[in-house]
Formats: structure tokens, C-alpha cells, sequence
């Protein structure tokens, strides 16, 4: 039983730990956190991924 | 069908805006399998967060309790301590809806609900958070008699002992679990605040803030906002980039992403004239409510509805379409 | 018996002398505006073919992670996460499918922007997705005020004075843990399920929105291609 708690420990524990100090950025009066810089910046990416990639239409041709 | 068709009819009369109107669409239907679709998304979804929540977890930073600070912090303690019983707190000059503080609620122009609403969750600091613990503490004959004394003086001499602890507290150490002032006429007010500081460092503290009239509680506004009156836990805070003025509120501790989608609410903060406004809260409320309707009502106000047409960004959208119609048209080239 | 002889029954329709029924009224305005062939289309105009269409379906696929691990989370109390690592994970599971349904969301927002999806009396679908953000904002918010860790102590003691300031504290005590929870596990998933829906079956009431006219025929008329008679939806 103790293993197996161990085991779950571990596999549904953090790979990455993101707890300890934060990392920062500053623009002028802007400051942000790298992770939320991360998220953004994704947004931003995925939105013009997601218009520029083609879709390939369910049961019509690809373009 | 009818309703639309109905609907429509009036509709032809008006000029034809684009920003506002379609032509329904008459061209080619494909099929697409919507459920397909969202089993596969939802599939999708789950695995990205499983994937995240192994790889990140959650952060869950141990809460401050008023134990762990007036431990770490015991001249902090004492400091927060003798302005709560001299009312020169934070939370004893908050107003509504705390206490009844005139002039503290925030206002624009003749335009305050903070005190339209008033006092709802009543907190005298001297007492809920100073006199009333300590009458709770068992064998401690030296601190009643000190809370005797002290209730039962004027308010003028009250206001000349506290505001003599109040300067002294300043050069205060804290030596062999002791809280020492420099000697000076305190009357009863050092007895109650060291006897106030060792109940926080015990623990007991929490356990009397927290009392409720029954024997259940699930209301923390009473140690929360002594616990914010201290340089402590602003302290902790700034420490981790959650303060107001470090666009705190999309902060999370640690590195996790926090609520990214306050961006703009906690921006203005950063910006005059909000930075320095003693009416920050309710000015950026304020703003925040207008630019919300704004976005809501985009569809109905001219110029703004406009601003997709302008940046065509639909034509990369819909670029297919446009390429269909093009070679669709007369003297278009097929692709 | 002859009746039925007289008047085929149809299920959508029911019997003519039954029509006065509040019940027959409303399954019939609820059928006229909404038949199922509008409500479970299986097919959708040709233009609809970019990735971010599928932004709509993500969101709403998030928001079934948060509810499902919030109702697992629900299952064990608020105590439970931070005393089980099964917990813990399950509040991994929460808070990181939040992050990824704001994510998707605020994507679907902008493409749908961009797109003007309001056009063609679409204006409530675009309203009621608006206010949808919003209150989802307000979930997610009472949901960090829950935590019962240092995070909930430090946003509900900031945020307290600009919910005071314009006077909701009086009734929405943040520093009220009870009621936070409450906020953020009964009323506020009511709300954004409620509108959820709504956004849902305005969506398929009108329809994905039609490209803009090309520039050079900004009325609209004779903006399409012909349509190809075998792929027409009747």
C-alpha cells in the first residue's frame, strides 16, 4: 500500500515544479509574469495558427 | 422558417448595412459531423489537461495564520495590534461596509455605494480584535486587570496611553519570547498587547477571532482583514508579484499562470490618474463597467462594428470562399 | 380510434383539438423555431472550413473537465485536496482545465470578433457569449477565493475593496469563505451553464455567419456561388 501511495506520489506529483520564485518581466509600467506571458503569447500564436493553417473539410476536399 | 422569413420581410426596407446585415447564404452545404466533432474535442481537452495537471500540478502555498505571523513577526504583530485598539487601523477607518468611518468610502462625484449600502459586516477592532480575545484567556489575572483598567478609562486618557505605545511600539524588540517597549506611561495598553501578542504566538488567536455565536463558521472576514493590516502578509504578497501595483491580480504564486484575463482590469492600476487616486477602486470599476457594456454592445454601434471589415482578417478566414467565388465570377480562372 | 383513422398523429404535431394546450404551444414553437434537422444539422454551409471554428466546441469541452472535476473535488469536500495526493491531482486537473476553457474561450471571442459573427440578427448570440465571459470570470474568481490557501487569503483581502467600492460587498463578502464556495459551486455554474445553452441554441437558431460580401459587391447580392444542386440543404 505504501508503494503504491509512493508510486501515485509520484506519478501525479509535478514533473516541472513551477512552486519557488517567480520569474518576471518588465516593459515600462508593464510587468508580467513569465507564465502568464506564456499563456498570452500562445493565445496569440493558436489564434493565427488557427486561421492559417488549412482545414481540411470533413468530406470535402483540402485547399 | 416563418419567423425568419417574417422577420426579414421589414428588414428588406432598411438600407442594407454590412457591418450589421447578411445576405443569407443559398450556396453549397457540406457535411459535418458537429457530434464527431465534439467527442473529438472533448477527447482532445482531456488529454492536454491530464498532460498538464501530471506534468505542472496546482500550487497550494500554506495559508498565514495569525500564529505563523506574530511568529515570524512579533514587533509586526504588536505594531498592527496597538492600531487596532487605538482605531487607527486600516480596517477600524475602512467604513462601509466594516464600520461607519465618515468620509473613507470611495466616490465619484456625489456617487458613492459604498456608503449608499452601509455597514453589513460590522467590526469594532478594539474589541473583536484586542479585548474581547483576551477576556477569553483563562489563569491570566495580570492581563484582565490590565483590560479592566483599560475599559474603564476615559477615552482621553485611552487616546494618551495608546498613542504613547503607539510611537514606542516603533523601537520594540522581541527577546526570549518577550516583547520588550522602551519605559514610558503606557498605563494598562503594554500589558494588553504583549499579553495580545503571546495569545497570537500560542495560537489561541485564530481559535478566538474565528468564534462565531454558534458553534460552525465559515466567515473569515474577521482574521482576514486583521491578518491585512500588518506589513506581513503585504509583505509575502509583494514578495510573490501579487500586489495592486505589480499587476498582482493576474498573478498566481510560483510560476503557474494566474487569471491572465484580469490583464485589463489590473493595468489601469498602473496608469494615472488611477495610480495616485484615492478613488482608484471605484474609478477603475467604473471604467471596467463601461468598456464591458462596450464590448457587449459592439454589434450595435456604428464604427466599432466596423473595425473586423477594416482589419481583413476575415478574408485569411474565409480565404476558400472568396477563391471560389472569384473563380465563380465572369472572366474568373478557375484554381 | 377512428379518430386516429381521421387524423394521423403526428408526434411533433399532436392532435389539432389538443392545440390550445400551453404544452402543444410551446413543443410547437420550440419545433417551428428549432426543428431537429436545425437543431443536429449534419451539414454546414462550404465556408465553414477554418480551425477556428472549432474554438466554440474546445471552450464548451473545457468547461465539461472543470465541471466534471469540480464535481469530483465536490465529492470529497474542500479539505480534501490538500491532505491527498489523489486530491491534489484532481485540483490539477481543475485549475488546468480553467486555464485551458479561458484559453479557447478568449480565442473564440477573437475570431468570432474578427469574423463580425453579429451580423444577420446573430447581435444576442454575440451578447450572450459576451456576458458568458464575464460571468465565467466571476466563477473562476470565487473558485481562487475557495482555495483556503495563501493565494484565497491574499486575492480576497485585495479584491475586497474594489468589490466594496461599488458597494456589492455589502451583500458579497469575498472574505466570506462559505459564501464564496457557495458562489462557486452552485450559483455561478448555474449561470454560466444557463448561458451556455442559450449561446448554444442561438448559434443553431441562426446559423454560422455568412462571409462578408467581396468588396466589390458590398450589398451582398449575387455574392455566392451558384449552388451546386446535389449539396443544397433543403
Amino acid at each position: 500500500m505504501q508503494t503504491v501511495s509512493a508510486v501515485m506520489a509520484h506519478v501525479l506529483g509535478n514533473i516541472i515544479n513551477l512552486t519557488g520564485p517567480g520569474h518576471y518581466v518588465n516593459w515600462g509600467f508593464i510587468q508580467l509574469s513569465v507564465a502568464n506571458l506564456v499563456v498570452i503569447g500562445l493565445m496569440v500564436v493558436v489564434f493565427f495558427a488557427a486561421i492559417l493553417i488549412p482545414f481540411k473539410r470533413p468530406g470535402g476536399g483540402d485547399r | 422558417m416563418t419567423a425568419a422569413t417574417d422577420a426579414a420581410t421589414p428588414r428588406r426596407r432598411r438600407s442594407f448595412k454590412q457591418d450589421r446585415d447578411v445576405e443569407e447564404w443559398h450556396g453549397a452545404y457540406h457535411p459535418y459531423d458537429l457530434i464527431k466533432e465534439g467527442i473529438i474535442a472533448f477527447v482532445v481537452v482531456s488529454l492536454l489537461v491530464v498532460g498538464l495537471a501530471v506534468i505542472f500540478s496546482s500550487p497550494d502555498d500554506t495559508p498565514v495564520t495569525v500564529k505563523s505571523w506574530s511568529t515570524a513577526n512579533p514587533v509586526d504583530f504588536a505594531t498592527t495590534a496597538i492600531t487596532e485598539l487605538d482605531g487607527t487601523s486600516g480596517t477600524a477607518t475602512y467604513g462601509p461596509p466594516y464600520n461607519s468611518t465618515t468620509g473613507a468610502s470611495q466616490s465619484i462625484g456625489p456617487i458613492s455605494p459604498e456608503s449608499w449600502f452601509g455597514v453589513h459586516h460590522p467590526i469594532d477592532t478594539a474589541t473583536d480584535y484586542v479585548l474581547a480575545p483576551l477576556q477569553t484567556l483563562p489563569n491570566t489575572p495580570e492581563v484582565q486587570a490590565a483590560v479592566s483598567e483599560y475599559k474603564s478609562a476615559s477615552p482621553t486618557q485611552q487616546a494618551a496611553w495608546t498613542k504613547a505605545y503607539e510611537d514606542a511600539v516603533t523601537k520594540a524588540s522581541f527577546d526570549n519570547g518577550k516583547l520588550t517597549v522602551p519605559a514610558g506611561d503606557y498605563g494598562p495598553v503594554a500589558t494588553i498587547i504583549a499579553g495580545l501578542t503571546s495569545m497570537a504566538r500560542s495560537g489561541a488567536l485564530d481559535g478566538a477571532l474565528l468564534s462565531t455565536r454558534q458553534f460552525y463558521g465559515a466567515d473569515y472576514t474577521k482574521p482576514l482583514l486583521f491578518l491585512a493590516d500588518g506589513t506581513y502578509l503585504a509583505d509575502l504578497g509583494a514578495a510573490q508579484h501579487l500586489s495592486g501595483d505589480q499587476w498582482g491580480m493576474m498573478n498566481e504564486t510560483g510560476n503557474y499562470p494566474g487569471q491572465a484575463w484580469l490583464w485589463l482590469y489590473t493595468m489601469w492600476y498602473q496608469v494615472p490618474p488611477f495610480k495616485t487616486s484615492a478613488n482608484a477602486d471605484f474609478q477603475v470599476w467604473g471604467l471596467m463597467l463601461v468598456l464591458t457594456v462596450l464590448l457587449a454592445l459592439v454589434p450595435f454601434i456604428p464604427g466599432l462594428r466596423s473595425i473586423p471589415r477594416w482589419t481583413r482578417i476575415y478574408r485569411l478566414i474565409w480565404r476558400r470562399h472568396y477563391k471560389d467565388l472569384a473563380a465563380a465570377a465572369p472572366g474568373g480562372t478557375s484554381p | 380510434m377512428t379518430m386516429d383513422t381521421e387524423t394521423p398523429v403526428n408526434a411533433a404535431a399532436g392532435l389539432p383539438e389538443d392545440a390550445h394546450q400551453l404544452t402543444a404551444k410551446l413543443r410547437g414553437a420550440a419545433i417551428e423555431a428549432l426543428p431537429p434537422d436545425k437543431l443536429m444539422p449534419d451539414r454546414q454551409p462550404a465556408y465553414v472550413a477554418s480551425w477556428i471554428y472549432v474554438f466554440g466546441i474546445l471552450t464548451i469541452s473545457a468547461l465539461a473537465v472543470v465541471i466534471l472535476t469540480g464535481l469530483v473535488l465536490s465529492i470529497f469536500g474542500p479539505d480534501w485536496w490538500h491532505l491527498s495526493t489523489v486530491g491534489l491531482f484532481v485540483n490539477s486537473l481543475h485549475l488546468w482545465s480553467v486555464e485551458v476553457f479561458f484559453f479557447c474561450m478568449v480565442i473564440h471571442l477573437w475570431g468570432k470578433f474578427f469574423m463580425a459573427a453579429w451580423r444577420g440578427r446573430r447581435r444576442a448570440t454575440w451578447v450572450t457569449g459576451l456576458v458568458t465571459f464575464v460571468v465565467s470570470v466571476a466563477a473562476a474568481f470565487t473558485g481562487y477565493l475557495s482555495q483556503q490557501n495563501f493565494d484565497s487569503q491574499w486575492i480576497s483581502t485585495q479584491a475586497k475593496d474594489g468589490i466594496n467600492s461599488i458597494g456589492a460587498g455589502a451583500i458579497f463578502n469575498v472574505t466570506n469563505f462559505g459564501q464564496m464556495l457557495m458562489w462557486h459551486i452552485v450559483l455561478l455554474p448555474i449561470a454560466v451553464g444557463i448561458l451556455v445553452g442559450g449561446h448554444v441554441l442561438l448559434v443553431r437558431l441562426r446559423g454560422v455567419v455568412p462571409p462578408f460580401a467581396p468588396p466589390d459587391r458590398p450589398t451582398g447580392g449575387a455574392a455566392q456561388p451558384a449552388p451546386a444542386v446535389s449539396e443544397v440543404q433543403p
